[in-house]
């Protein structure tokens, strides 16, 4: 896809399979977190009690955000981004490292190295979430041992689960062009300029010199047809 | 089809994935050493941590009912009826005024937390029988909680163990409105469903009524690490 870069004002971001993806995993997560809540902070319970239904809204939520996720592999979009978000390039690390990665000095790509750490940090803890929750509903199958271990497990990446998705949160309620990018699919290229300008320039068909500077091959929008060395969603996600 | 950069960065997503993955196996082997531990740590650096998050050694509280069940400390009586001489209402005052025991016993659950060394004090149960006569056909007690749902029974023989009180405090306060204020059972040698709060009824009778857990599937005798296919350590 190119798009010419003075006829274009708008990039588009995410298709409406990844908008709806990211909307039905957001509930299902806030629903996991307030029922776990619930079910966690003694005080908390108290004000609900009816705990056995919190139980099960609970269990509900939670195979359903891995399998929501699964459905979403059918996204090639999804699986696309899922790629980009999984690969580290050189300009990454460099963003991890400044001081003023804010700056848009650094050329990120689609995604930074904040949202790439996010999103693997919440694709294993949705995994072990899945495999320790899954013991504590069978629980009667294994011994005491592993079951006090998942519930261990469970609790505490729990909090840092918590942690994670109020900073991510954050990141967008402060930012409210890339909740539009959310919302409507579509970023404004000044914004892609500033916030993910190797992206940008993808997109618009810039050929990116400073890209090359930061160790980055230089893109071009026919690089696939010149034949990339594996197509984008082979092993990841 | 384009060719993004991203392509020819290192995975280090998967490898964070697979290195969770991995952490969490190990979490979940070596779960009750390092729960333990984390306990241990919590209770000697930040008590107050534990009543937070009960992942740190604190009590999880459950209940069948929506919201804590609320009392009035004028009106509030414990019965105790059934096969006895004497029934008796009890207020709270006149509990108060019955022998009092305190005891400090961990609290195990049969989903696998334990709070270690929580004092308690109260009634003994067989103080409660022998001040009400119980008759020679009575072979069992049974419980009921003023949440209107939860129910409980032990064998007269169980009720008369010195580690069941009908607690009135806790940690040296008066029990709190979540650990089943005013009055509760402590079956400190069984699992934490045997001890019932919220207590309002003893009745004693001549046959085990199972209770509301029993009802859905746990041992009637719930003795710490001999039912329920648990091994935790026994409670004494």
């Amino acid at each position: 896809m190119t798009l010419s870069s003075d006829a274009a004002t708008v990039l588009p971001r995410f298709s409406v399979g990844e908008r709806w993806t990211h909307r039905v995993l957001g509930i299902l997560m806030g629903v996991l977190l307030v029922t776990a809540a619930l079910l966690y902070v003694p005080d908390l319970g108290g004000l609900v009690g009816n705990r056995q239904i919190v139980r099960v809204i609970h269990e509900v939520a939670g195979f359903a955000l891995p399998i929501a996720l699964l459905v979403a592999l059918f996204s090639r979009a999804f699986r696309d981004d899922a790629s980009r978000l999984n690969r580290f390039r050189p300009a990454d690390w460099q963003w991890l490292r400044s001081r003023d990665r804010r700056s848009g000095r650094i050329r990120v790509g689609k995604f930074n190295a904040g949202q790439k750490l996010n999103a693997a940090f919440t694709l294993g803890a949705v995994i072990v979430m899945l495999f320790t929750g899954t013991m504590m509903f069978f629980s009667s199958r294994f011994p005491d041992a592993l079951r006090t271990g998942a519930t261990f497990v469970h609790d505490w990446l729990a909090l840092a689960v918590l942690v994670v998705v109020c900073g991510h949160i954050y990141m967008a309620f402060n930012d409210a062009t890339a909740r539009l990018g959310m919302r409507t699919g579509s970023v404004p290229v000044s914004w892609a300029e500033r916030e993910h300008a190797a992206w940008a320039d993808e997109l618009t068909g810039t050929a990116s010199d400073v890209a090359a500077q930061n160790g980055s091959a230089p893109t071009t929008t026919d690089a696939g047809q010149a034949g990339g060395d594996e197509p984008r969603w082979v092993g990841d996600a | 089809m384009t060719t993004e950069p991203e392509e020819r960065g290192t995975p280090v997503g998967r490898r964070i994935v697979l290195g969770m993955v991995g952490l969490g196996a190990v979490g979940v082997l070596a779960g009750r050493w390092l729960s333990q531990g984390v306990s241990d740590v919590v209770a000697s650096t930040a008590p107050a941590l534990g009543a937070v998050i009960p992942a740190a050694g604190g009590f999880r509280i459950y209940t069948v009912t929506s919201g804590y069940p609320s009392f009035d400390a004028k009106t509030y009586r414990l019965a105790v009826t059934g096969l006895v001489a004497k029934e008796m209402s009890l207020s709270l005052t006149e509990l108060a005024a019955l022998p009092q025991t305190s005891m400090t016993k961990d609290f195990q659950c049969v989903t696998g937390w334990r709070v270690a060394d929580v004092p308690w004090s109260g009634v003994l149960l067989s103080d409660l029988l022998d001040a009400a006569g119980v008759e020679a056909g009575a072979t069992a007690v049974r419980f009921t909680s003023f949440d209107g749902e939860y129910t409980e029974s032990l064998t007269m023989e169980q009720a008369r163990q010195p580690g069941v009180l009908v607690a009135t405090s806790m940690f040296g306060k008066p029990i709190e409105d979540k650990h089943g204020a005013p009055v509760r059972l402590l079956v400190a040698p069984m699992y934490g469903y045997k001890s019932i709060k919220w207590l309002s009824g003893i009745e004693a009778t001549n046959k085990v009524i199972p209770g509301y857990w029993e009802d859905r599937g746990y041992d009637v005798d719930a003795w710490v690490g001999k039912s329920n296919g648990r091994s935790d350590d026994p409670v004494v």
